[in-house]
């Protein structure tokens, strides 16, 4: 039978009914099983298209009826889902809210890729989770995300990027004679993500580092990097900052200067808070015989105080009315330690570290974060201000997960499994009559009625295309890591504040767009030079529209539509049949358009 | 009959774009294709409005630059000088002495926000920072409210020349300010194909773009379209000449200063003549905590001196002045008390911004702070204040409300008031 015929019956087959699917599915399977050795590449190829086709089919615009879900649940799921998802339907009743339907696999399979791996899945992970018939799929793939070898890598690279830019900005380690090692932190980051690390274990190395900051020198340590550059300069106040917002969900740099109306902090407190840093100095390390810095080594050293008394090692700040007030290490549920400034005596950080083990908002901090990161939005905004000033929505159901997360020995691939397995994060990201009230981005608390569409990262994109595109895949992850932080540096933009402020043009804007137009990632992912991806889908078998339908699902997880093929169809004219040509402009349509640039 | 699949040889890009609206209807597909139909930018008229902010990131030390006081603990070593206008400045400032007939110093800015983020946030939007409403800042704005004289404008209507500037907030993404580098140079502007092809590949997008946004998954996406429509015309229009500050004489680069905010503000002279409502051009390195009288003396104040006085001087001799606003602004000022390190730390309760042009009233100082500069003597003003100024300098109406996404009214400029002094 010649290739063209299967595929012509196989389409037949495919468009005729659900239960023929099913059946063709079942042959097909069997076949591609049976003669893949003997067919070779260009059959495996159209059969994968024929395969995927299918269970995508009918789905597409659509979204799977409730019922659906009810058969998921049969996994053996965590009690905190149902605790989601009952407080869940609670406030929609409340609020006379509808959810959206339950989203449809492949949308909801890409939408999980992005948020625990951070790119989408492949052609061959779509088809494999399409054909999967199992009810509790999507706890599978959740699973396997989590927990497979072969995901590990990219999992512990999607978090430690991600974790890397919250502790030491985009920017961190560019700076100029930064003292800071990118490559140090991120190395550290992906071993603890990788070895799945209790989180409060994490943050108590990141608090307590001491060594050296670059890889492959002596005493390395990469969690020193985080602090690095944040306790030299300015008495540490950076430092205090950043620890008290990043794992304390506390906004105190600016109570620094004055007591705030709206904020329970008072200057006492962040200088009380800061005494805990005074002991530590990052000390720069040249290059030998030179004045660069090659890297920098955290240490702590007896403090004297500001008044030269180290057993009582006070620090002074100012009031703005011109009064020197004393501060001593206090914490903020109001725990002294002891005053001494020698380490020998007491050693402040690792005081602190203790601490902030115990703190609920240590808790607190972290889920906010994790649900902000799937769902969209946390339980406050932003979500690293947990001050009392700041309202909270679904007090309850937030502190029982803060809680539930700390009983589960802070297994972060736990809370992913509680959040990602739980209703609202099933839901389409299209809004029905019933639910369009619920838009965060207009102010309102978020109720979580639909999944809100939000664009990928500029990391998620560049993933997303060396998976689609097998571009980029040179060299170790570490390598890859680096080259995508060079590319990354494009849209980086600094404020020019002495604290490294920083920002992205990666944000929707006309830069970016002209990027996915014109810019050498894309030139790279339409390439069809000999050897490159595109060529190789042009010069394999098969007719134009399987080709175009295989970049619709490698891009989209869909069928391309009727009018969507019909434009492909005169594009090949124009190309006077030129196919390569042809899937070159339908693959840049695709990655330009906002269904590919969206996790929706 | 004409169709975009198959094209006349020779045909230019600006031509092929302008065929594109017939195409569009011939294919059913509703292509947007901006302002690409329109007249070109020599054809604009020349009374229109424009603001160029000069924004000091870090939060600039105002007096030690426009209310000094010398021979006072907290005066610091610097000297004041006389100028054109009614006011002392800075003895490093020779070359803006000569143009402060343009300009006016406010010298009684009191605010609150002493952070850096929350400073530059207020100060360009008027507002404090929100959790439920994303404020829009000054650039998106005046583009919003300036535009409708501009139909003619191909070119980003709100430009951030070295620096990020603040959001479009609740307006969205379309008034987002287009990020260029001081050198004009922009990014993946050559697509290396031919215009029929580019607008093959447009017709693909927009075919693919249009069924998602049917689909009803959230405006984001609906924000994504129309910043596509902008980013083709980057692409095709004629008018982003004006981002070619490599053609300006050596001369002209020379007068404004070899360095980013010189050839920035050199770059904001041409899109303002080009009709760009908004140009921002930042000038970092203010946050002068330690030693900063020799950063001021050596490194800062002469790169704002040469490149400020000559965009006021240029703007007035091209007879521009009249119609453009400038603003020169940080986030807040430092500390008058000088600190241990020789630094000066964040101070927002008495400092200085300097505005002029658009019929801004120049040579004055408005207001005035005590003698150790730490309290502002007589009337305050704030952020909104200003805001509101600058609005009317450029015609903007302070009744004008914006609807935030939740249907909240909120008025221009956050209900600032005009300081007054500041117009005839």
């Amino acid at each position: 039978m010649q290739l063209s015929t299967i595929l012509v019956v196989f389409r037949w087959i495919s468009e005729a009914s659900t239960v023929r699917v099913s059946y063709f599915r079942r042959v097909a399977i069997m076949f591609l099983n049976s003669q893949k050795n003997l067919i070779g590449i260009g059959l495996l190829f159209c059969s994968l298209v024929s395969i995927a086709v299918a269970p995508v089919q009918g789905q597409e615009d659509g979204a799977q009826k409730p019922a659906a879900r009810k058969d998921a649940k049969k996994g053996n799921l965590p009690p905190q889902v149902e605790k989601i998802d009952l407080s869940m339907t609670g406030v929609w009743s409340e609020y006379q809210l509808k959810p959206s339907p339950v989203e449809d696999d492949i949308k909801w399979c890409r939408r999980v890729f992005l948020d625990v791996i951070g790119r989408i899945p492949s052609y061959e992970e779509f088809t494999e989770f399409a054909k999967d018939k199992s009810a509790d799929k999507r706890f599978a793939l959740v699973s396997r995300l989590l927990n497979d070898d072969r995901y590990t890598e990219e999992y512990a690279m999607h978090w430690s990027t991600i974790w890397t830019n919250t502790l030491i900005g985009r920017n961190g380690g560019m700076e100029d004679r930064s003292l800071t090692s990118r490559a140090g932190m991120q190395k550290y980051l992906r071993d603890c993500f990788a070895r799945n690390k209790p989180y409060n274990d994490m943050v108590l190395e990141l608090v307590t580092a001491q060594g050296t900051t670059k890889p492959g020198v002596e005493g390395f340590n990469g969690a020193t990097n985080f602090l690095a550059m944040k306790v030299n300069e300015e008495d540490g106040t950076q430092a205090t900052a950043a620890v008290s917002r990043i794992f304390l969900g506390l906004q105190v740099q600016c109570t620094q200067c004055h007591n705030h109306p709206f904020n329970k902090w008072k200057q006492q407190t962040f200088w009380e808070f800061n005494a805990f840093f005074r002991q530590t100095r990052a000390l720069r390390k040249y290059v030998s015989g030179t004045r660069d810095i090659d890297h920098a080594e955290l240490v702590n050293e007896d403090f004297a105080g500001e008044g030269n008394r180290p057993s009582q090692a006070e620090i002074y700040y100012q009031l703005r009315n011109g009064l020197t007030k004393v501060a001593y290490p206090v914490f903020i549920d109001g725990t002294e330690i002891g005053k001494s400034g020698y380490v020998s005596e007491v050693n402040r950080r690792e005081e602190l570290g203790k601490l902030i083990m115990q703190s609920p908002f240590l808790d607190k901090t972290i889920v906010n974060r994790m649900w902000a990161h799937f769902l969209g939005y946390g339980f406050t905004k932003p979500i690293d201000d947990l001050g009392p000033h700041n309202p909270t929505t679904q007090a309850e159901l937030f502190d029982e997960l803060a809680n539930d997360f700390r009983n589960s020995s802070y297994d972060l691939k736990q809370l992913i499994v509680w959040i990602t397995m739980s209703q609202p994060y099933q839901l389409s990201s299209r809004i029905t009559k019933d639910n369009s009230a619920d838009e965060p981005s207009l102010g309102e608390s978020p109720k979580f009625t639909h999944f809100y569409s939000r664009q990928m990262s500029a990391e998620q994109l560049y993933q997303s295309l060396s998976v689609a595109t097998q571009a980029n895949r040179k060299g170790s992850l570490e390598e890859q890591q680096r080259r995508r932080e060079d590319w990354m540096r494009q849209f980086i933009i600094a404020f020019g504040t002495d604290e490294g402020d920083e920002t992205t043009t990666f944000n929707g804007s006309i830069p970016q767009g002209l990027m996915l137009f014109n810019g050498e990632l894309i030139r790279e992912a339409i390439s069809l030079e000999p050897g490159s991806w595109l060529h190789s889908l042009a010069q394999n078998k098969g007719t134009p529209t399987d080709k175009v339908q295989y970049l619709f699902i490698a891009g989209l997880g869909r069928r391309p539509r009727n009018e969507e093929l019909t434009v492909a169809q005169q594009i090949l004219v124009a190309r006077k049949n030129d196919v390569g040509g042809m899937l070159q402009d339908m693959w840049w349509a695709i990655l330009n358009s906002n269904e590919f640039i969206f996790n929706h | 009959m004409w169709s975009p699949f198959s094209t006349p040889a020779g045909m230019n890009r600006r031509h092929f774009m302008s065929h594109m609206a017939g195409a569009s209807a011939l294919l059913g597909s509703s292509l947007s294709l901006g302002h690409s139909l329109r007249l070109h930018a020599d054809t604009l008229k020349k009374n229109h409005k424009s603001c160029v902010l000069l924004w000091m990131g870090g939060g600039p030390s105002s007096m030690d630059i426009w209310d000094l006081k010398p021979g006072t603990d907290n005066g610091g070593p610097f000297k004041a000088i006389s100028t054109s206008g009614d006011m002392q400045i800075c003895e490093h400032m020779p070359l803006m002495a000569q143009q402060m007939h343009h300009m006016s110093i406010v010298r009684s800015m009191s605010t609150r926000e002493a952070d850096h983020n929350r400073g530059r946030y207020y100060m360009h939007t008027g507002y404090v920072p929100d959790a439920n409403v994303d404020y829009p800042s000054y650039g998106a704005v005046l583009a919003h409210e300036l535009m409708s004289q501009r139909s003619s404008l191909e070119i980003p209507p709100f430009v951030s020349v070295g620096g990020a500037s603040e959001g479009p907030g609740f307006l969205g993404m379309a008034w987002a300010p287009f990020n260029v580098s001081s050198n004009g140079r922009i990014r993946n502007m050559e697509m290396k194909i031919d215009n029929e092809r580019l607008i093959q590949r447009r017709i693909a997008l927009e075919t693919i773009e249009n069924a998602f946004i049917a689909q009803k998954r959230g405006s984001v996406l609906e924000d994504h379209r129309k910043v596509l429509g902008k980013t083709f015309d980057v692409l095709t229009s004629a008018q982003m000449e004006a981002f070619n500050v490599e053609k300006e004489p050596e001369a002209a680069k020379e007068r404004y200063g070899k360095n980013g905010f010189g050839q920035g503000c050199l770059l904001a002279r041409r899109l303002v003549e080009a009709g760009v409502p908004f140009v921002e051009v930042d000038l970092g390195g203010w946050d002068n905590h330690q030693g900063i009288f020799r950063t001021l003396e050596n490194d800062r104040l002469p790169v704002l001196d040469k490149a400020m006085s000559a965009l006021v001087e240029d703007l007035a001799q091209r007879e521009l002045l009249e119609d453009t606003a400038i603003v020169w602004m940080g986030e807040f000022a430092r500390t008058p008390r000088i600190n241990a390190d020789a630094g000066r730390d964040h101070w927002a309760r008495a400092w200085s911004v300097v505005v002029g042009g658009a019929g801004i009233k120049g040579g004055q100082a408005i207001g005035a702070t005590n003698e150790d500069g730490t309290e502002v003597v007589g009337e305050p003003y704030s952020s909104e204040d200003l805001m509101a100024s600058v609005c009317h300098a450029l015609g903007v109406s302070l009744e004008t409300q914006f609807t935030s996404k939740n249907g909240r009214p909120m008025k221009i400029a956050n209900s600032g008031k005009i300081i007054k002094g500041l117009f005839g």
